[in-house]
């Protein structure tokens, strides 16, 4: 249900509500205080960080309040193409996880609607990744796709391969883990779309001679379109961010670094938080233009 | 009537593989943890039943798991509540700041971890708090809050204000009302927010990382692990939160789909 947090929209509430406001500022003002305190806040502290300067005494991660701008020149000369990375994984993975889990989604909505058990069972199997540690299912893929696992194994003694390529630390292999990761993601607000769609609508197109390709394109896509930007959203947000699969310990390698091994490293290694605050508020400020574009279309109503 | 029978297998087969492949590293999870492993699981050395008999032979395992139990219970618990608060009133009443509202809720799901993560141990650093359990908590109740509002939210407005209005008319005061229409029909619901939240907070890594300190949890401890090598013990605890969770899924679907067939009849 929290997966179709983007673009629902709940046309009879407006009907219900009453009047009393007092007794809705009671219910909602410790939770909107909590997120002020725990969310706003911190986010301004974050945007102070990322102007701090270093501490005259040169101790590591002291930092003194200031307007040093040029903490973000430095985030974007040295980290360039981690930057660029993150931007680009996000969208080749976004683009592969949608091709991956329409197909699903639809099945699952459209041909699986008279047979509620086997709907069942195939909800179930595409939220079952969650119930099992990320982590361990990243690392079990690595596991797979090892140097001397039987898969690279096999590819070499086809020759597709040759006797030095692998798969682990390659793009390809952290795309993949992210593509692999972000499926229920992107399959479940899909359903939740096709799941209310009119097959009357999809009928008529039949009837006004038109083929199940064109019905699809001219009818069934473009109204599942809230889903796929609902989809979208969900999967590109965390994965620009992620940097689990990336990791050299994971999926990735040396040349596969991401904004978020970025951030990790100046954050909690180094402790160069000046560095670290500036990426992530870069990182935000990619993101909130990207949802900014979304809410102007749509309105605040639908967000949740 | 050939492209009509092949559309009609294609999209099935399709769907089969492509749950095999989701279910691919799951069942290779399982599979390892029977491994007879010595020090890291990578290669199958034989079957063994040691490692569910002494899980807890792997101290830091238990002691991270254990930890992980804590931090999403309280988590849960708080979260539910402010959320199902906030959900009842964004449906029920009206009030200036919707828009505003609505923001605030929907900005933390659009926030990658990492922002909020970083950004809570900012504040953290700057105030001089030290990182542990209770800064953990509080930060899986701020990511998981607006996953809680948008499940109950769901609920509450399939709910029919004419009931809680019928217990006004027999003179419930607004708390009874509360208590004995509202909150047993949200209750569904409240509880589907719940799994949600703990499942999210069971499993979160980032922005546990940015805010624990030395406290160890179980996505933190398979992090770290995973440089040497994880241990079987860990696909032990992954596996069996894996099969619980099926097992509680299984079992609210069997109940609603009989609750289905007895209204249908």
């Amino acid at each position: 249900m929290a997966f179709v947090a983007f673009g629902q929209t709940s046309k009879t509430q407006v009907k219900t509500q009453t009047k009393s406001g007092r007794v809705a500022l009671v219910l909602l003002m410790p939770g909107l205080i909590y997120l002020g305190l725990f969310f706003i806040t911190p986010l301004i502290a974050l945007i102070m960080a990322s102007l701090k300067q270093p501490d005259p005494s040169g101790i590591i991660g002291q930092y003194d309040f200031g307007v040093e701008f040029g903490n973000y020149a430095y985030a974007v000369t040295q980290y360039a193409p981690q930057i660029f990375r993150s931007f680009s994984f996000a969208f080749i993975a976004t683009i592969i996880a949608l091709l991956i889990s329409y197909p699903i989604a639809y099945y699952i909505a459209v041909r699986a609607r008279d047979r509620p058990l086997l709907r069942g069972i195939l909800l179930t199997l595409v939220i079952a990744p969650f119930f099992i540690s990320f982590l361990l299912r990243t690392f079990a893929w690595k596991q797979i796709f090892s140097n001397d696992s039987w898969i690279v194994n096999v590819l070499k003694d086809v020759g597709i391969f040759g006797a030095d390529s692998y798969i682990i630390g390659t793009n390809f292999a952290v795309i993949f883990g992210l593509v692999y990761n972000f499926i229920p993601f992107m399959t479940l607000p899909i359903y939740a779309n096709l799941d209310r769609l009119d097959m009357r609508l999809v009928e008529a197109g039949s009837d006004l001679y038109a083929s199940p390709a064109t019905t699809f394109r001219k009818i069934t896509f473009p109204l599942s379109l809230p889903g796929v930007i609902s989809g979208t959203l969900l999967t590109f947000i965390p994965i620009s961010g992620d940097y689990v699969v990336a990791s050299r310990d994971f999926l990735g390698g040396p040349g596969t670094a991401m904004i978020g091994n970025v951030v990790e490293a100046n954050f909690l290694r180094i402790q160069d938080y000046p560095t670290a605050s500036a990426l992530s508020v870069m990182l935000m400020a990619a993101i909130v233009v990207l949802v900014s574009a979304y809410v102007k279309r749509s309105g605040t109503d639908d967000l949740l | 009537m050939t492209r009509f029978s092949l559309g009609r297998w294609l999209l099935p087969t399709y769907v089969v593989l492509t749950f095999a492949f989701l279910m691919i590293p799951i069942i290779y999870t399982f599979v390892f943890s029977f491994n007879d492993s010595v020090k890291s699981n990578i290669i199958w050395r034989g079957f063994t039943l040691d490692n569910w008999i002494n899980v807890c032979d792997q101290q830091v395992v238990c002691t991270a798991f254990g930890n992980s139990l804590i931090i999403a219970l309280s988590a849960t618990t708080i979260a539910t509540i402010l959320g199902t608060m906030i959900a009842i009133a964004l449906v029920r009443y009206r009030f200036k700041f919707r828009a505003a509202t609505n923001l605030l809720l929907f900005l933390p799901l659009a926030t990658p971890e990492v922002v909020m993560g970083a950004g809570l141990a900012a504040q953290f650093l700057d105030l001089g708090v030290a990182k542990g359990l209770t800064t953990v908590i509080i930060a899986h109740v701020m990511f998981t809050l607006s996953f809680v509002v948008v499940t109950v939210k769901a609920r509450v407005a399939t709910l029919d204000p004419a009931l809680e209005e019928a217990g006004r008319d027999l003179y419930g005061n607004p708390f009874q009302v509360f208590r004995k229409v509202t909150l047993p029909l949200l209750l569904p619901g409240i509880l589907a927010a719940a799994m949600l939240a703990f499942a999210l907070s069971f499993d979160d890594f980032i922005i546990t990382q940015f805010n624990s300190g030395s406290i160890e949890t179980f996505p933190k401890f398979v992090y770290t692990a995973a440089a040497r090598g994880i241990p079987a013990e860990a696909n032990v605890i992954g596996s069996s939160v894996f099969l619980i969770a099926i097992a509680i899924v299984l079992i609210v679907q069997i109940r609603g789909s009989r609750k289905a067939k007895r209204l249908a009849n």
